[in-house]
């Protein structure tokens, strides 16, 4: 399996994603954000960053990306697409996904190993985790308070489209501690803290991050052999989740974490 | 050239921090009677032709607003 990372320019967590896409077991492409072409990718990562400086609104110029143009056109179709913090900025810019992200309401940027709870693993990239299971992984944001109309909200907490709360100090002020929500039929996802920074003991605080990783990778090569049935309840209830753990990393046929390419900047 | 002013500004409803600090440190000025403030941006476009208020709403609208969070008002400078 292949997943894509887009690198704009400014994007700084481009290299901690492929490499998160590698420990996983899967192929990581990395893609240019001028280059339409997704290169045959199966599921595509938004990195964090600062994508064109944050110039005007966090996102906002890197919805316009040649490349961006594709991945909308394709999540519609279904690929699988996770935006983490500038990419999820980047996916409610694009209006892939609803509200938007705003100023931290302290005005502080926040940087510190967050405990989180995953609410769903009824979406692409979160099928690995069991509803209501704590991770800890990093968050490192200036804009990451998440805002929407109380309609908006109601809707999303009904439909549950929330995927993940922030437990104990919400870092940001994001409303109803939304840490991560995801689009109606589950392939987009939107997540402020950061999984790809916490896939190994030696630089995390956990290796709760790659579970985000691995659960795309089944998503496509599951047993069901349809990446959109991952998203079924049906399909879910025949897999008990998965803690996923660094030592314990699942097999996962026709992958190669050797061949990754290493092309360009990080 | 003819130039088109789009003002942004946050939604009413939409909590603004960046103008809530400003609005505390007002009495360091030995301001005291300002009840808040809101801060938005001024985006000036010239156009090479004649003003096309069509066009620079659509520019606000796609571009240098957010709907979702913000307002805009585009008006041609005399």
């Amino acid at each position: 399996m292949k997943i894509g990372v887009v690198t704009f320019p400014g994007s700084l967590d481009d290299g901690d994603a492929a490499r998160a896409a590698r420990y996983a077991g899967a192929e990581a492409v990395r893609l240019w954000h001028a280059d339409p072409e997704l290169h045959g990718v199966d599921a595509v990562v938004l990195p964090g960053g600062f994508s064109y400086g944050d110039y005007l609104r966090c996102g906002a110029i890197a919805r316009f990306a040649p490349v961006m143009e594709s991945i909308a056109k394709a999540a519609a179709d279904g690929l699988p697409v996770l935006g983490i913090c500038n990419g999820f900025q980047i996916l409610c810019e694009a209006h892939l996904l609803p509200g938007a992200l705003t100023r931290n309401q302290h005005l502080h940027f926040r940087n510190r190993d967050q405990r989180v709870r995953v609410l769903t693993p009824q979406t692409a990239w979160t099928r690995d985790f069991a509803e209501g299971q704590e991770i800890v992984i990093p968050v490192k944001n200036g804009e990451g308070c998440y805002v929407g109309s109380e309609e908006l909200l109601d809707q999303l907490e009904a439909d549950g489209q929330i995927v993940a709360r922030y437990v104990g100090e919400n870092p940001n002020g994001s409303m109803r501690d939304i840490a991560a929500i995801r689009n109606e039929a589950g392939n987009v996802v939107g997540i402020m803290p950061h999984p790809e920074h916490a896939i190994d003991l030696l630089t995390g605080p956990s290796v709760d991050g790659l579970g985000f990783f691995t659960s795309v990778l089944k998503a496509f090569t599951g047993t069901n052999g349809s990446a959109t049935e991952s998203v079924e309840p049906a399909a879910l209830a025949s897999d008990a989740p998965v803690v996923p753990s660094a030592l314990t990393l699942p097999e996962v046929p026709g992958a190669s974490s050797a061949s990754a390419p290493e092309e360009g900047s990080a | 050239m003819a130039r088109v002013v789009v003002d942004v500004m946050l939604k009413p409803e939409i909590l603004d921090p960046q103008g809530q600090a400003v609005a505390n440190a007002l009495p360091r000025l030995g301001v005291s009677d300002v009840a808040s403030v809101r801060i938005g941006r001024r985006v000036e476009i010239e156009f090479s032709g004649a003003a096309d208020l069509d066009r620079a709403r659509e520019i606000a609208d796609k571009l240098l607003a957010n709907p979702v969070i913000e307002d805009y008002v585009v008006r041609e400078e005399q």
